[in-house]
């Protein structure tokens, strides 16, 4: 189907589900019950869960398959981001122009730092891109200030040329939309105590988010995918099997950078801003943790990282020590307060000091991330499945 | 006119001539082995056949063209092949995909951009690589991942990733190093029926007399990084010199 | 001229810090062959103890002072520092004021025990993994670190004072025989200086002149052949990591003074030490320190108003730039050794 297996096919069938659904999915409890604060299905977060799924999955496509640990890659999230506002301040509030010149501004950068970067390997090819990439965050604080707006960023004014467009009547504001359709239009449904939100920008960055993921499939059961695979395997066997590693590498390094143009480019779409922030080095790892935890070189992995540490970032830093003292009013006085200070260095601002914890964890007990820890219980459980069966009968290999 | 001439060939290490004056000529459809005592300048000499290393002065020219310096994909790519001492293969990879790697170089080049099509609707290349596997006697390991296969094996399937792209000169660093006697015996035979089945040239660099002698055709043996003789092995076996820079040791042993 | 020689002063205090950074990185690397990114953080935990001794000798408590009364008459209270109860207040004010130095005597067995304890209960663990998982497990331990201490000590930056005798500025301008005030430079950024040419000697000597020492450049360069001959180097390595993790810590109590220390100061001296190491040369401890000084300076140089005019932004750039030239150039860095990390 769509030239992928069965399995591929289902995959990318409960991506698409999943992601078509998750307002209900991730709205689970009522409004007024005290756990809607986990509730996540807000416009804004799901567009970053879309968003930053798009990066991870194309910056998987360098890492996992390649080895090839880049540390720079908010570099081209933040270009496609720029390449994105420019266009609809000059052309269009149509997204489209934006997202496309994203992805081929990143893609075109990607390719100058790729191609030098990718004259070294290992820890000189990371220690290049985080060069590269915090260079590039220097100049559009400082120098490229007419072009980046400096510390303070661009936004989306009423004066914006928008040659392509027909004037703002009085009153109307300069919005992102799709072909007249706003990205903040929302629709709310609500059923008894549930209230579920469905935002147009969402359902535009799922709809990309599902396109992105099948390519990154294709690319992965590709002859290409196959290649880069090799890379990762053995060098040295590649090149004396007369293949030449670097155009490989360099393809994949300037795919995953336009990857990440096309994030940077739905992150205006969504936000109509942006500011060098989103290049520093910490961005950048933030989506090799995001790779790591959900399984570099797996296919859902990153979708999974992406949704799991953006998920924790809103809900966690959102617990306060009220909230606390409310989940353990029930305890004895001196124990609700042990727990709470136990507990509080991990939530609300700490959320970091989790993420770090969980992130480690991870890297020490679970290299290949949470797509490995699946595969491990149900391999735990299919060997005790095999055991019963073959003490009742005989296996039938 | 040999397929591979090695002329006038110097090649030194600070103060060490690693090769000095080397001059080989294999004949096509020959398997020749290249003998000496450690230090001789074996791997020196195969490095330079491979494009790893650029010697200072002389000429490698394989079937009429020049070899030197040139990369060593673009050395495989003109017919090629090489098997190293400790087996380089795809460890994270299945059999079968390392048997496919070699083939869709030899169809598409140092580099193609087939990005779209699935592995699995190239058929002819899965069947080519099956094939492959089978007459290696390993189709019912297709889908292992190769990293947890035997030595034995992974030299099977190192030779045959080498064979699948059908290189006109294949190159073999001591193919039986830190084999147990039963893998060597394996190895032996498989080269063997390959020089029966194909037209091919094969170098051995070996170190182990018994697999040299099962083999070659021609031997040459090296010394301080220069060619000392090259005979036939029943010539080598009885020749003075040889037993004396060589074989001495040995064959007391 | 004296523009000159300023910039180059300016230079000097970074330079140290990126020297003494980068040494510890190198020592690390040469030693156990891991890339710790965590080592920012060793920096930024040194600095904070320097914030600790400080807070400890000010704890006070309320005293009640006769001789003083508040503007209703009533006896005023006054906050008295405990150590004025323990040493009497002379000694006490003194050790207030040499806080930052003391804090030397305090951070060199925690940095040890701290890098002891990351060495043996972490970093062994990753010795036989990819360079690519060395990375993200001690990019990991630096998040932990730096957020532990945001928790106890706050996201804003800690001013720790220099002790008051070094808290004016030395005139090298009349020093060297030109105008009065021409060159003016703190007092505490030569002390750095020095402090750090003194770390660098000790290690260095260490290094040299000692037996362990001696193993351990031996175990640098072919750990295999001293393992055989029946030396525990792993034990000296692990020390080895303690007295990198002490290096950094030490480079961080002294500079203190010169930048307040926040929770994110080791990573932003993290990356630069790393281009530093890159251009030194990986796993040569020379190169370490030469590319440290000389991207310290070059910094300074390039942030004069004279090339910022001429090259604007050049100044925030400049060490990466570098590091992208010289990585392609010479990927061995300045110094580096053949055959370490060459690929």
């Amino acid at each position: 189907m769509l030239g992928m297996t069965r399995k591929d096919a289902m995959m990318l069938a409960i991506v698409a589900i999943v992601a078509l659904l998750a307002p209900f999915i991730l709205n689970p409890f009522p409004v007024d019950s005290g756990f809607a604060q986990f509730n996540a299905g807000y416009p804004d977060l799901m567009q970053r869960f879309a968003i930053f799924g798009i990066f991870a999955i194309g910056f998987n496509i360098l890492f996992g398959l390649t080895g090839y640990l880049s540390f720079g890659h908010a570099a081209f999230l933040g270009v496609g981001s720029y390449a994105a506002i420019w266009m609809m301040k000059l052309l269009t509030t149509n997204i489209l122009p934006g997202m496309v010149m994203g992805i081929i501004v990143a893609g075109l950068f990607a390719l100058v730092v790729g191609f030098i970067s990718l004259r070294r390997s290992g820890i000189y090819f990371a220690i290049l891109t985080l060069a590269f990439a915090q260079m590039s965050y220097a100049l559009a604080y400082s120098v490229l200030t007419p072009i980046t707006g400096g510390e303070t960023g661009l936004q989306l004014k009423l004066n914006d040329a928008r040659v392509l467009d027909a004037p703002l009547a009085p009153g109307e504001r300069a919005d992102a939309n799709l072909f007249g359709i706003d990205m903040t239009s929302s629709y709310d449904l609500i059923v008894g105590g549930w209230q579920f939100t469905f935002n147009a920008g969402y359902y535009i960055a799922a709809v990309v988010l599902v396109l992105a993921f099948y390519l990154s499939i294709r690319i992965f059961r590709s002859p290409f995918g196959m290649m880069l695979r090799a890379i990762k395997s053995n060098n040295t066997r590649m090149t004396y099997t007369g293949l030449n590693a670097r155009p490989y590498a360099l393809a994949a390094f300037v795919i995953s950078g336009m990857y990440a143009g096309l994030a940077g480019g739905l992150m205006v779409a969504m936000d109509t801003q942006v500011g060098p922030e989103r290049m520093f080095w910490t961005a950048s790892g933030e989506v090799v943790l995001m790779t790591i935890l959900g399984g570099a070189g797996t296919l859902i992995g990153p979708v999974l990282g992406a949704g799991l540490i953006k998920y924790m970032e809103n809900i966690i830093s959102k617990i306060n020590s009220s909230i606390l003292h409310e989940w353990f009013y029930w305890m004895p006085d001196g124990l609700e307060d042990f727990v709470i200070t136990l507990i509080y260095p991990f939530v609300g601002k700490g959320w970091h000091l989790t993420l770090g914890i969980v992130f480690m964890l991870v890297v020490i007990f679970l290299p290949g991330g949470l797509v490995e820890g699946g595969q491990r219980i149900k391999r735990l459980f299919e060997s005790k499945k095999a055991r019963k069966t073959s003490d009742q009968t005989t296996p039938a290999e | 006119m040999g397929i591979l001439e090695v002329k006038n060939v110097n090649k030194r290490f600070g103060g060490l001539q690693a090769l000095s004056d080397m001059n080989l000529s294999i004949a096509e459809n020959t398997v020749h082995a290249i003998i000496g005592p450690n230090g001789a300048g074996k791997s020196t000499l195969l490095n330079v056949l491979v494009g790893k290393l650029i010697p200072d002065t002389g000429s490698v020219m394989f079937d009429g063209q020049s070899v030197l310096g040139r990369k060593p994909y673009e050395i495989n790519q003109m017919g090629i092949s090489r098997v190293f001492q400790t087996p380089e293969i795809f460890g994270d990879l299945t059999v079968l995909e390392n048997m496919m790697i070699p083939i869709f170089a030899k169809r598409d080049g140092a580099f193609r951009m087939h990005a779209i099509e699935s592995v699995g609707n190239e058929r002819a290349v899965v069947q080519q690589a099956e094939h492959m596997l089978e007459s290696l006697n390993m189709a019912d390991q297709r889908h292992n991942h190769s990293a947890s296969m035997s030595r034995g094996n992974k030299r099977r399937l190192e030779i045959g990733m080498c064979l699948s792209q059908e290189p006109r000169l294949l190159l073999l660093d001591e193919p039986t190093a830190g084999m147990a006697r039963a893998d060597t015996n394996n190895t032996i035979d498989l080269l063997k029926q390959i020089k029966e089945e194909r037209d091919i040239t094969i170098a051995i660099i070996e170190h182990d007399m018994h697999v040299v002698f099962s083999l070659a055709e021609r031997i040459t043996v090296l010394a301080q990084g220069t060619p000392l003789v090259e005979d036939t092995p029943d010539n080598i076996k009885g020749h003075p010199k040889v037993r004396e820079a060589y074989l001495g040791e040995s064959a007391t042993a | 001229m004296d523009a000159i020689i300023l910039q180059i002063l300016n230079g000097l205090d970074k330079g140290s810090a990126y020297a003494l950074i980068a040494l510890g990185l190198t020592l690390i690397f040469g030693t156990l062959g891991v890339v710790n990114f965590a080592h920012g953080a060793l920096f930024m935990i040194g600095a904070f103890c320097a914030v600790t001794i400080s807070r400890i000798l000010t704890f006070s408590h309320e005293v009640v002072d006769e001789t003083r009364t508040d503007f209703l008459g009533n006896p005023m209270k006054v906050d008295v520092p405990y150590i004025h109860s323990i040493v009497g207040q002379n000694a006490g004010d003194f050790m207030i004021d040499w806080a930052v130095p003391l804090s030397i005597l305090f951070a060199i067995p925690v940095m040890i025990g701290i890098g002891v304890i990351m060495e043996r209960g972490l970093i062994k663990h990753f010795y036989k993994r990819p360079h690519a998982d060395q990375i993200l497990v001690t990019f990991g331990l630096a998040i932990v670190l730096q957020e532990i201490i945001k928790f106890y000590y706050g996201a804003n930056p800690i001013p720790t004072p220099a002790p008051s005798a070094f808290r004016g500025s030395f005139d090298f301008g009349a020093f060297l025989g030109m105008d009065a005030n021409s060159i003016i430079y703190p007092y505490w950024r030569l002390v750095y200086f020095a402090f750090s040419l003194v770390i660098i000697g000790a290690v260095f000597a260490f290094l040299r002149f000692t037996t362990f020492g001696m193993v351990v450049r031996a175990g640098m360069a072919d750990r295999e052949t001293v393992g055989l001959l029946g030396i525990n180097i792993d034990k000296r390595f692990t020390i080895m990591f303690g007295i990198a993790a002490a290096v950094a810590g030490l480079a961080g109590v002294m500079y203190a003074p010169i930048n307040s220390p926040n929770y994110h100061m080791g990573m932003d001296f993290l990356v630069l030490s790393f281009v530093v190491v890159v251009v030194g040369g990986m796993g040569s401890l020379p190169g370490a320190v030469l590319a440290g000084f000389l991207l310290g300076i070059l910094e300074s140089f390039a942030s004069m108003s004279e090339v910022l005019e001429l090259l604007p932004g050049i100044n925030q750039i400049v060490i990466y730039l570098v590091a992208i030239i010289i990585l392609l150039t010479r990927p061995r860095g300045l110094m580096g050794r053949k055959g370490v990390m060459e690929d």
